[in-house]
C-alpha cells in the first residue's frame, strides 16, 4: 500500500496530508488521555505499536504471485480506539518512507490516510457493528482486523486511480487495475492478519484481564472463556 | 496453547506456505515481487509520460541492506512482543503458586502489584 516517493502530482499529495494532519493531531491528544486515564495500559499500546511495526514489515507471498504486507493496526484500534493509532502508523510509514525507500514523505499523508486512518476506522467500526449483532468475540476482532486490512489497500487503489485515471474509462477503469493489484493481492494476507489478531487478543485477555476489563473489547462474551 | 490457538496458527503458517507452492513462475517473468512495485508499472502503462517529481531522500545500498533495515523493524516489534509475552507468563505463574501457598484468593491484589 505503499504510494512511492514522487508518484502523487503535487495536489495529491498536498491534500492528502492536509487530510491527515488533523487525524494525526487528533490521535496524539486521544492516545495522551488514554495514557493519563489508565496509565497501567502503557505497555500494551507499546504491544500493539509493536504489532504495527512487524506485521508491516513482513512480505508474504500470495495468490496473485506478488507479495504485500499485513498492517497490524487494527489490534490496537480495537483496545485503544482508531484515533490512538493513527501516530503509531504515521512513526511506521516515516521509518519505512527514510530508511527503506518504502513509500516516500510526499506521499506521506496518503499512505497515512490508508494505513493509518481508514485502516483503524474500518476496523473499530466492523468490530462495534459484529459486537452488536452479538457474535463472540473472536468472530468479531477477526471481521475487523481483516477487514481494516482490506479496507487499506482499496483505499491506495482509490487515490492511485484519482491520480491516475485512465484516458479511455477515467477512475473507474483505473480503480480495477490498481484494485486488482493491491485489494486481490491482500485478500489472504488480511485473512492471516486476523487470525493473528485474535490469537494476541486471546493471549491479552489472559494475562492482561485487569489492565483491559473496562475496555469494549473484553466485555464481549466468548465461546470458551478463553 | 490450547488447540484452537495451534489451529488457528496452522491456517496463518497455510495461507503463507501455499501460495509459494501453488504458483510457479511462467518463464521470464519474476513471481512475488512486491504489489507495491506492480502498481508503479501499472501507473507507467496508464500514464507513460508522468515522471516521479522527487526521488527517495535515502536508499538502501542493496536488497540485502534493505532486508537488514526490514528485519530490524521486524526484531523491533518482536522484541517487545515477546518482552511482554515472558512477563506476563512469569507474572502469571507467580500468581498462582502464590495462590497455592495462601490457599486464598489472593490473586487480584498480586496481579495489580506486579503493574
Amino acid at each position: 500500500m505503499h504510494i512511492m516517493e514522487g508518484f502523487l502530482p503535487p495536489v495529491h499529495a498536498l491534500g492528502w496530508a492536509a487530510v491527515s494532519v488533523p487525524f494525526l493531531a487528533w490521535g496524539l491528544r486521544s492516545m495522551g488521555r488514554a495514557l493519563e486515564a489508565h496509565p497501567e495500559r502503557r505497555m500494551l499500546l507499546g504491544v500493539a505499536a509493536a504489532f504495527a511495526f512487524l506485521l508491516s514489515a513482513l512480505k508474504l507471498p500470495s495468490v496473485t504471485g506478488s507479495c504485500s504486507h499485513p498492517t497490524g493496526v487494527g489490534l490496537g484500534a480495537l483496545l485503544f480506539g482508531p484515533a490512538a493509532m493513527v501516530p503509531v502508523g504515521f512513526v511506521v510509514l516515516l521509518f519505512q518512507a527514510l530508511l527503506l525507500a518504502h513509500g516516500g514523505l510526499t506521499t506521506l499523508g496518503a499512505n497515512v490516510f490508508s494505513m493509518a486512518i481508514v485502516g483503524p476506522f474500518v476496523s473499530y467500526g466492523v468490530f462495534r457493528a459484529v459486537a452488536a449483532l452479538g457474535l463472540s468475540r473472536s468472530v468479531a476482532v477477526f471481521l475487523a482486523a481483516c477487514l481494516g486490512d482490506l479496507a487499506t489497500y482499496v483505499t491506495t487503489s482509490a487515490q492511485l486511480a484519482l491520480a491516475f485515471p485512465d484516458a479511455v474509462g477515467g477512475f473507474a477503469t483505473s480503480f480495477l487495475k490498481f484494485a486488482g493489484i493491491f485489494a486481490l493481492t491482500q485478500v489472504p494476507i488480511a485473512i492471516s492478519e486476523g487470525l493473528l489478531t485474535v490469537l494476541v487478543v486471546n493471549a491479552m485477555a489472559r494475562f492482561n484481564a485487569h489492565e483491559l476489563r473496562a475496555l469494549p473489547v473484553m466485555a464481549l462474551r466468548t465461546r470458551e472463556g478463553a | 496453547m490450547n488447540k484452537r490457538s495451534w489451529l488457528l496458527w496452522a491456517a496463518i503458517v497455510l495461507l503463507t506456505v501455499l501460495p509459494l507452492c501453488l504458483i510457479s513462475a511462467a518463464p521470464g517473468t519474476d513471481v512475488f515481487g512486491g504489489s507495491d512495485d506492480r502498481a508503479q508499472q501499472a501507473i507507467g502503462t496508464i500514464a507513460p509520460h508522468y515522471k516521479p517529481w522527487l526521488a527517495p531522500v535515502f536508499e538502501p545500498a542493496s536488497s540485502e541492506i534493505a532486508s537488514l533495515l526490514f528485519a530490524l523493524q521486524a526484531a523491533i516489534g518482536a522484541g517487545v512482543i515477546g518482552y511482554w509475552l515472558g512477563l506476563s507468563v512469569a507474572r502469571e505463574r507467580a500468581r498462582t503458586s502464590v495462590g497455592n501457598d495462601n490457599g486464598t484468593g489472593a490473586a487480584p491484589e498480586q496481579d495489580q502489584r506486579a503493574d
